[in-house]
């Protein structure tokens, strides 16, 4: 006889942990599947973990939680072919617990989570597939898996099947990805000894430094790289959008190798073992992308609802917020023994947009499309910017005001006087 | 028809990595999974359990993390899962590792009969091929090792009949019950658990004993009390700084082939065209 739970939840990254968590723990009667063998073994993070999303789901989560690093140091550099110009910011203040910023490995981080998500009351099935979800006219009444007596049954489903989603595509919920709404991303992880990560970043017990990159190194695509500092490990990915990446003929691991080879990065990862490859695809569609989030008997959570921030590389912890968000909708209405219509689950969506995730969103929405059309800020600036430094900074006998005209020059000349100010316009607009 | 498979987890060889620097073997992030061989033993075993009836106990001593495996086996359909986990354990060698399994089936045993034992041909970690056989001597088994199929059993004459790999072809052998049988990839597929299996496999109880529940009371004889194996040293074995060659031939057909690697080794040692050639025909 089919299986009947209140909620089934699809997918075990940390969005559909957040919700299938939150839910077990308000006494629903949760089903949590994920095609994956292990949870997280399909799953790909640089990662950066954001505590807060996580603490106001476990609060003490730092007591067994596998963290790498907490993040004292940041790195912001904007790269031409030789150099980079940028800056570092690290304080004694982010070496105070509790901590704020960890960075993870997130086959272990998930495998972690979906155990508390266990121990919280909700049943997981792993190697299994949704394949379909079950329909009575309009609402979503359960789910079909890839297994003999595969239909089971539930009051509501929580689609956190991630990026893809290809559940919510063929119901008709979301359209198809657009592959300018998409950043299609490549990173490895190189093993390195422990003392060889504290030397070469001056670090010492559990502290860690993150490296945000953009410029050069995606040849005027728009993305952008990093580089992670883990206990016994470094990770460095490259990530870029999927149409520029159509467009330019060019593979994510050639550019990965490329920057590899920067004579700023390759010092950092010189020595290191890889351990591990991995290619994912980020929801990068930002505001303006995000699809209808709640209908019948269904809701989404996570990047199947193109959750990300790509400015402040934040996804993990918005889908956390949703899938808490989502949760805690859900038990307001079972607690008022109201249905899971998509009237009702407008609540959800309210939620989400007095909360960070969707405030952030908005605040960005325009910067996909400004960066976009506007190639100039991956290259010429990079460029532009380095030209400058080093113009100041090579001692040749030419005096300082003679130099400062010359590195004036060379932004008009490449961007011209009109250039300059509508590329400053855009910036405000976009970051505004 | 009792049936218990013993089933070891082991780390994911396709993805293990020796340490640069201290050069062992770095356990860290690597995927645990069930020992390839042990989960077709669990498939003989669970296809004589579709055909005679009866149950499949699966059974493994490890940490507290193995419970992961056992309910992997549980999903495909064994009855129930035993996990024999203890500090004592720690550190043991096959005598010592064959001598905790052997007292937990004999406990097993008191419960309900157990008229059969599988183990796989050897795990993909330790490679010694020598805890089923130890199982066997120690609770007085028939041993066939290296079988690729159970043929038949007759329950009513308490006998059973198998297909063994031996060199240069299959042997069938016939033993009597109660038996062990060590097991090679089998030439039949793993089945793919229905849903049904899965929720029981989720929410079923793995049994977990420590040492005296799993009836041993003498700690010499497990973990590293119990292990005369010492193991001194682990190392990566230097890669070869000779290449590989790709050799071009002229054509496709054998007999290009042939010539082309054929005056390749008569170039390579002359002597050894000398030698052929001196040969009468
Ligand atoms: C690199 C390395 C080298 C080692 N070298 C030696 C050595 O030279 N000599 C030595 O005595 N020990 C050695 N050990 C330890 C030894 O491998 C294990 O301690 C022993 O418990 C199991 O032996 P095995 O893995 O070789 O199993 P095998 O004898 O190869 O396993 C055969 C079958 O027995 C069953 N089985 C094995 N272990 C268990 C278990 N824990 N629970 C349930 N069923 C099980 C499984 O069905 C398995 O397929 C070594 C371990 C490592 C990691
Ligand atoms: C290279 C890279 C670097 C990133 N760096 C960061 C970072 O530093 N910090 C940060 O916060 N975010 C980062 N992100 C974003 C972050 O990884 C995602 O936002 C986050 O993983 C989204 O979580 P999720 O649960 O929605 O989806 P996912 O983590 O993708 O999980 C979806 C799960 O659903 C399962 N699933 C899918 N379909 C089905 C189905 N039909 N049936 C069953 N199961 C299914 C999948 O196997 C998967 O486990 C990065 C992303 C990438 C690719």
């Amino acid at each position: 006889m089919a299986e009947k739970f209140d909620a089934i939840v699809v997918g075990a990254g940390p969005s559909g942990n957040a919700a299938a968590y939150t839910l077990a723990r308000g006494g629903l009667k949760v089903l949590q599947i994920e095609r994956g063998e292990y949870p997280g073994s399909k799953n790909v993070q640089g990662a950066i973990l954001y505590a807060d999303a996580l603490e106001r789901i476990i609060p003490d989560f730092r007591e067994d939680a596998p963290l790498e690093r907490h993040v004292i140091e940041q790195r912001m550099w904007m790269l031409d072919d030789s150099s980079y110009i940028g800056t570092h910011y690290r304080s004694a203040d982010f070496d105070q617990p509790p901590y704020n910023r960890y960075t993870i490995i997130r086959a272990e981080f998930d495998k972690w989570f979906a155990r508390k998500v266990r121990q919280a009351g909700a049943l997981l099935i792993t190697e299994t597939t949704v394949r379909d979800l079950l329909l009575d006219g309009e609402r979503v009444i359960g789910v079909q898996t890839d297994r003999e007596g595969g239909a089971i049954y539930a009051d509501v489903v929580v689609l956190a099947d991630g990026v893809n989603s290809l559940l919510a595509r063929k119901a008709g919920f979301r359209p198809e990805l657009n592959p300018a709404d998409v950043a299609l991303a490549v990173k490895e992880i190189h093993f390195l000894p422990t003392e060889t990560i504290e030397a070469r970043f001056n670090l010492s017990g559990d502290a860690g430094v993150v490296i945000e990159m953009f410029g050069k190194i995606t040849q005027g695509m728009m993305g952008t790289g990093f580089l992670y500092t883990n206990k016994e490990s470094l990770t460095i990915g490259v990530g870029c959008m999927l149409s520029d990446f159509k467009s330019q003929k060019m593979t994510p691991s050639q550019l990965l190798e490329n920057m590899k080879s920067h004579p700023s990065i390759a010092p950092l990862i010189a020595g290191g073992e890889m351990k591990e490859y991995a290619a994912h695809l980020i929801p990068e569609g930002g505001y303006n992308a995000v699809p209808k989030i709640a209908g019948e008997g269904w809701v989404i959570v996570g990047d199947s609802g193109m959750f990300v921030n790509a400015v402040h590389r934040e996804g993990s912890n918005l889908a956390m917020t949703s899938g808490r968000l989502a949760a805690e909708t859900l038990l307001e209405l079972a607690q008022a023994r109201l249905p899971y219509t998509a009237r009702n689950l407008a609540r959800y969506r309210r939620k989400l947009d007095e909360s960070f995730v969707m405030k952030d969103l908005k605040k960005y929405r325009r910067l996909p499309s400004v960066f976009h059309r506007n190639p100039q800020f991956f290259t010429a600036y990079p460029e532009l910017l380095s030209q400058a430094a080093q113009t100041l900074l090579r001692v040749d006998g030419e005096d300082k005001k003679s130099k400062e005209r010359a590195i004036r020059r060379s932004f008009v000349a490449r961007r011209s006087r009109f250039g300059l100010l509508g590329d400053a316009f855009k910036m405000w607009r976009a970051f505004e | 028809m009792h049936i218990v498979v013993c089933i070891k987890q082991v780390p994911d060889s396709a993805q293990i990595r020796v340490h640069p620097v201290t050069n062992t073997i770095m356990r860290q992030g690597v995927p645990a999974i069930v020992n390839p061989y042990d989960l077709f033993a669990l498939e003989e075993a669970l296809r004589l359990k579709d055909r005679h009836g009866g149950r499949v106990t699966v059974l493994t001593m490890g940490p507290p993390q193995a419970e992961d495996a056992l309910r992997k086996c549980l999903t495909f359909g064994a009855d129930e899962a035993i996990l024999v986990t203890d500090r004592a354990f720690a550190g043991a060698d096959t005598l010592a590792t064959s001598y905790a399994l052997a007292a937990a089936i004999r406990n097993i045993d008191r419960d309900a009969a157990v008229d059969l034992v599988f183990t796989g041909k050897q795990t993909i970690d330790g490679d010694t091929a020598q805890v089923g056989p130890g199982i066997a001597k120690r609770l007085d088994l028939q041993l066939l090792t290296y079988v690729s199929r159970v043929e038949q059993v007759d329950i009513a004459q308490r006998r059973l009949r198998v297909q063994r790999r031996a060199e240069g072809g299959v042997q069938v052998l016939e033993t009597r019950l109660p038996c062990l049988i060590t097991m090679l990839e089998g030439t039949n597929e793993m089945r793919f658990a229905s849903m049904d299996n899965m929720f029981r496999a989720a929410r079923c109880a793995v049994r977990i004993w420590d040492r005296e529940a799993a009836g041993i009371s003498d700690v010499s004889k497990i973990g590293l009390k119990g292990s005369p194996t010492v193991v001194s040293k682990v190392f990566a074995p230097q890669a070869r700084a000779r290449r590989a060659e790709l050799i071009e031939a002229e054509g496709d057909a054998p007999r290009d082939l042939a010539l082309t690697l054929i005056n390749k080794l008569f170039t390579r040692n002359p002597k050894l065209r000398d030698a052929i050639v001196a040969q009468p025909s």
